[in-house]
């Protein structure tokens, strides 16, 4: 049984749909990169995969004893978080909210889970710094160790990478990779499929992405939307009209 | 100085001004965090325009308790203008703007058909600016408030953690199964009894700086929810500690004194925080 089934799902605002007749499937420790051009409906099918947005039709299917609350979820950065006074501990540790239901504080273990977490995106040693002095990539390591207290079955994540530098860009992919497969940050990709070194257990990545060349670089899946739909696998994704065409169009902008 | 003081604190009305208000101090700061990072730096305004429109309808119906009817009309429109944040036809901003400002205008139209009263721009400025009422306050209406702070402080403490939650990032919130509506509502009443206990301290024109103010200071010095929370708590007593003495040393009008201390602070904090920076 696949972890999450996609059948026949129409997405959009209001009644008014942006995409029909969307059909996927997400296995366990699939790399799904989801693509396509500006106001596609990538953030919405997010938004819904999430239970945020109720679908207009078709059905989301979790499988595997998957509940809904077991996704985690790396947002785009909000402006209200630019300037919020709060610690990377503080941050980190609200991940652990939603198994909280109505205990009002957090018990030794939540707080275990957040320090391994930090440990593991290497950010332990800021965790009594301000998230709003961090660097861009500092603050998506804080928000990714906040969605693995969530949950480290599914990670969805939403254009991860926009405003970071070339560097840190591709370090962040490297640690969503790592997430990917199981391991931590001070993992490398020779060991990344070893077991016993900092293994943490395979995780789901579902990420919505504009860069179409890191996705065939790192994911295992693709779904292509906009007026035409595509999903299948990398390799099909880049032997198919619809790929070649939308890297070439990728690599011509630029350059 | 002193012995004015020690003749002062003898009268039971200058200890109720004093107990009053400290906790509405503390009651009102504690939210303010929560409000101004969620853009919502001027619902104590429009909430408590709303609180004085109500007023105006208990004076007219000549309610002796006009508690009963302003604290739920506020409660419910703290709840509507909340909910605005998820429905995008009217923005926030316009529809506290709105509410508000209709509130004052019927507020006052009411109050000058049908006033009982023969002092009507008296009772006007009274509810606007805060009144000397605190130092009227009787017995009964010093429990009350004595009542309703300590609830709010409980309820405060023990959804401290989820209220973070829900500000810092309400759809990773709801995304992993935390009930960010019921949060939400929760702190839409709170904020409406907060601002019905603070209209007799300040007045409906100041309480937006009851709330704001303590939150902006302390967020200058300090980097963490916690301490942030913690400092515009303690900032937000010793401010009215301070301005209730003046008012009552140098004879001064009671909210305007405080939200002048608040002032103060704010601005040595802003020093502060400048300085702490520049190292």
């Amino acid at each position: 049984m696949a972890l999450i089934t996609v059948k026949d799902l129409s997405l959009g605002y209001d009644q008014q749909s942006i995409l029909d007749g969307l059909n996927f499937t997400v296995n366990e420790g699939d790399y799904l990169c989801i693509v396509g051009e500006n106001g596609s409906g990538k953030s919405t099918l997010m938004k819904t995969l999430l239970g945020l947005n109720e679908p207009l039709g078709g059905e989301i299917i979790m499988g595997d004893g998957l509940k809904q609350n077991e996704i985690g979820y790396l947002p785009q950065q909000t402006q209200i978080q630019r300037d919020f006074p709060a610690s990377v501990k503080e941050i980190v540790l609200s991940g652990c909210q939603g198994h909280q239901g109505l205990r009002p504080f957090y018990s030794a273990e939540d707080k275990r889970i957040a320090k391994e977490n930090m440990q593991r995106m290497d950010i332990i040693s800021l965790e009594d710094r301000c998230y709003r002095e961090l660097s861009g990539g500092q603050q998506q390591r804080v928000l990714l160790a906040r969605a693995l207290c969530a949950t480290r079955r599914v990670l969805l994540l939403d254009e991860p990478v926009s405003g970071l530098d070339p560097l840190v860009t591709t370090q962040m992919y490297e640690l969503i990779a790592g997430i990917n497969h199981g391991c931590g940050d001070n993992c490398h990709k020779e060991h990344r499929y070893m077991l016993g070194h900092g293994h943490y257990g395979k995780t789901t990545i579902i990420m919505i992405s504009h860069d179409v060349d890191a996705a065939v670089k790192y994911a295992s899946h693709i779904l292509h939307i906009g007026s035409e739909v595509f999903f299948g696998t990398k390799e099909e994704y880049l032997n198919s009209e619809i790929g070649k065409d939308f890297i070439t169009a990728a690599d011509g902008k630029e350059r | 100085m002193f012995d004015n003081l020690s003749l002062y604190l003898q009268y039971p009305f200058v200890r109720y001004a004093f107990i009053v208000g400290i906790l509405i101090a503390l009651c009102s700061s504690l939210l303010g965090v929560t409000l101004v990072l969620k853009r919502f730096s001027f619902i104590g305004d429009g909430l408590s325009h709303v609180a004085f429109g109500a007023m105006s309808i208990a004076a007219v119906v000549g309610l002796s308790n006009d508690m009963l009817i302003v604290l739920p009309i506020t409660v419910i429109s703290a709840i509507l203008l909340l909910r605005t944040g998820s429905n995008t036809k009217i923005k926030g901003d316009a529809a506290i703007a709105m509410i508000s400002v209709a509130a004052l205008a019927f507020g006052y139209l009411l109050m000058n058909l049908f006033s009982t009263s023969a002092n009507i721009s008296g009772d006007v400025c009274t509810t606007l600016f805060g009144s000397t009422s605190i130092l009227t306050l009787s017995k009964a209406e010093v429990v009350l408030c004595i009542i309703l702070s300590v609830a709010v402080l409980i309820i405060f403490v023990l959804l401290y953690n989820k209220i973070f939650a829900v500000t810092f990032d309400e759809n990773f919130a709801k995304a992993t199964g935390v009930n960010a509506d019921r949060y939400n509502l929760l702190i839409a009443v709170i904020i409406a009894v907060i601002i019905v206990l603070a209209m007799n301290l300040v007045g409906s024109l100041l309480i937006s700086a009851l709330i704001i103010f303590p939150a902006l200071s302390a967020m200058r010095i300090f980097n963490s929810f916690k301490s942030v929370t913690i400092c515009s708590a303690i900032l937000s007593v010793i401010c009215s500690f301070i301005g209730i003495l003046i008012s009552i040393l140098a004879g001064t009008p009671v909210g305007s004194t405080i939200v002048a201390v608040d002032v103060v602070a704010f601005g040595i904090c802003y020093l502060i925080g400048r300085i702490k920076k520049g190292e």
